[in-house]
């Protein structure tokens, strides 16, 4: 009585791969979701000094970012210091109508609640932030975060 | 009977799929952006009075542009700073050098001790980023450190574990974070 008789097919079979391609779509929106691009490319270097009493910056889309650095671009814009606005290598005097600019891309209701963060290279001198933490200050952009990467020790010098 | 449609490979699917998704990893970045949150102070019309605070209160740290850095006049080390700032704002010995202590009544606390203390910095043009950004990592430390103690003893929980509202501005209030910067010149440091 061949009843439970096994298929006459031997060996391993096919494992249908139709929905392996869903599996990674959904990794695609994943990553999608939960990563941000790059708003703006860099034109100055910047490696963030190390702190340890660092806080996590809420609402990005309340934050406007000044990049300090030496420009990457040594040849066109020297090696001193700059401070980089939106796509393009600023100075001091321009950060008001960034700031303006910026306030009227928000809703009303969140101006008061917008933050500047001030992303720095370590090597830069506190002669050119304090510049802009005036100027800042004249536009009442009072909110500001000094841009660090979480570090256990500051003291690694 | 219908024509038997050809089945499409959906092989090469999962490839082209598996393309697009390095691709995002590759030019997405993941870090979350982190730093330092201070509060500028608005802009003093150019006839305002000064603050009275009592000298006593004022917890003066200077960075020179060689990064010394200097606490009440004498140089110092990053690393000792945090421990001398809060001893200085607590004033567990009563000092009449270090900070006034004095006794409000917060709402939750009771009476409670407030330090008078204003930690005043000062930097150089010259100074360097890094060592600014390290020197207030530390100042902010201390506040944490006491906001953590005081949150401890009363609640149980360290000041940021703190949900309550009521309970976090009690802490606030009792430990204000009070950074004042100087107004730009050039800070000196003699040796």
């Amino acid at each position: 009585m061949g009843r439970f008789r096994k298929n006459d097919k031997s060996g391993v079979p096919e494992i249908n791969t139709g929905s392996m391609s869903d599996i990674i779509f959904m990794f695609l929106f994943f990553f999608m979701v939960i990563t941000t691009i790059r708003e703006s490319t860099l034109y100055v270097r910047i490696t963030p000094p190390g702190a340890t009493e660092v806080q996590k910056l809420e609402k990005k889309s309340l934050v406007s970012f000044i990049y300090i650095g030496p420009p990457i671009d040594a040849q066109k814009y020297g090696t001193e210091p700059r401070i980089q606005l939106n796509d393009q290598i600023s100075g001091v005097r321009d950060l008001a109508q960034f700031i303006e600019a910026e306030r009227e891309a928000r809703d009303e209701v969140d101006r008061p609640l917008m933050t500047t963060s001030i992303k720095a290279d370590r090597s830069v001198k506190m002669g050119i932030l304090n510049d802009v933490k005036q100027e800042l200050r004249k536009v009442n952009a009072l909110k500001i975060n000094y841009s660090a990467a979480k570090s256990k020790n500051v003291y690694g010098n | 009977m219908a024509k038997k449609s050809p089945t499409i490979n959906g092989g090469s699917m999962s490839d082209i799929s598996f393309l697009l998704l390095t691709f995002f990893l590759l030019t997405s970045s993941m870090d979350t952006d982190t730093g330092i949150a201070r509060k500028l102070p608005p802009p003093l019309p150019p006839d305002a009075p000064k603050p009275e605070i009592h000298d006593r209160n004022v917890f003066k740290v200077a960075i020179n542009f060689r990064d010394e850095l200097q606490v009440q006049g004498k140089l110092a080390d990053v690393s000792q700073l945090r421990d001398m700032a809060k001893d200085f704002l607590a004033n567990p010995s009563n000092d009449p050098k270090k900070s006034e202590i004095v006794m409000e009544n917060i709402s939750l606390l009771g009476p409670t001790p407030v330090s008078k203390g204003v930690v005043s910095l000062k930097n150089d043009r010259g100074t360097s980023y890094e060592m600014y950004i390290a020197v207030q990592n530390e100042l902010t430390a201390a506040f944490r450190e006491l906001r953590d103690e005081l949150s401890e003893e009363k609640f149980g929980l360290k000041f940021a574990d703190l949900k309550r509202a009521d309970q976090i501005e009690a802490v606030q209030d009792a430990i204000p974070v009070s950074i004042s910067e100087a107004e730009p010149t050039n800070a000196a440091i003699n040796n």
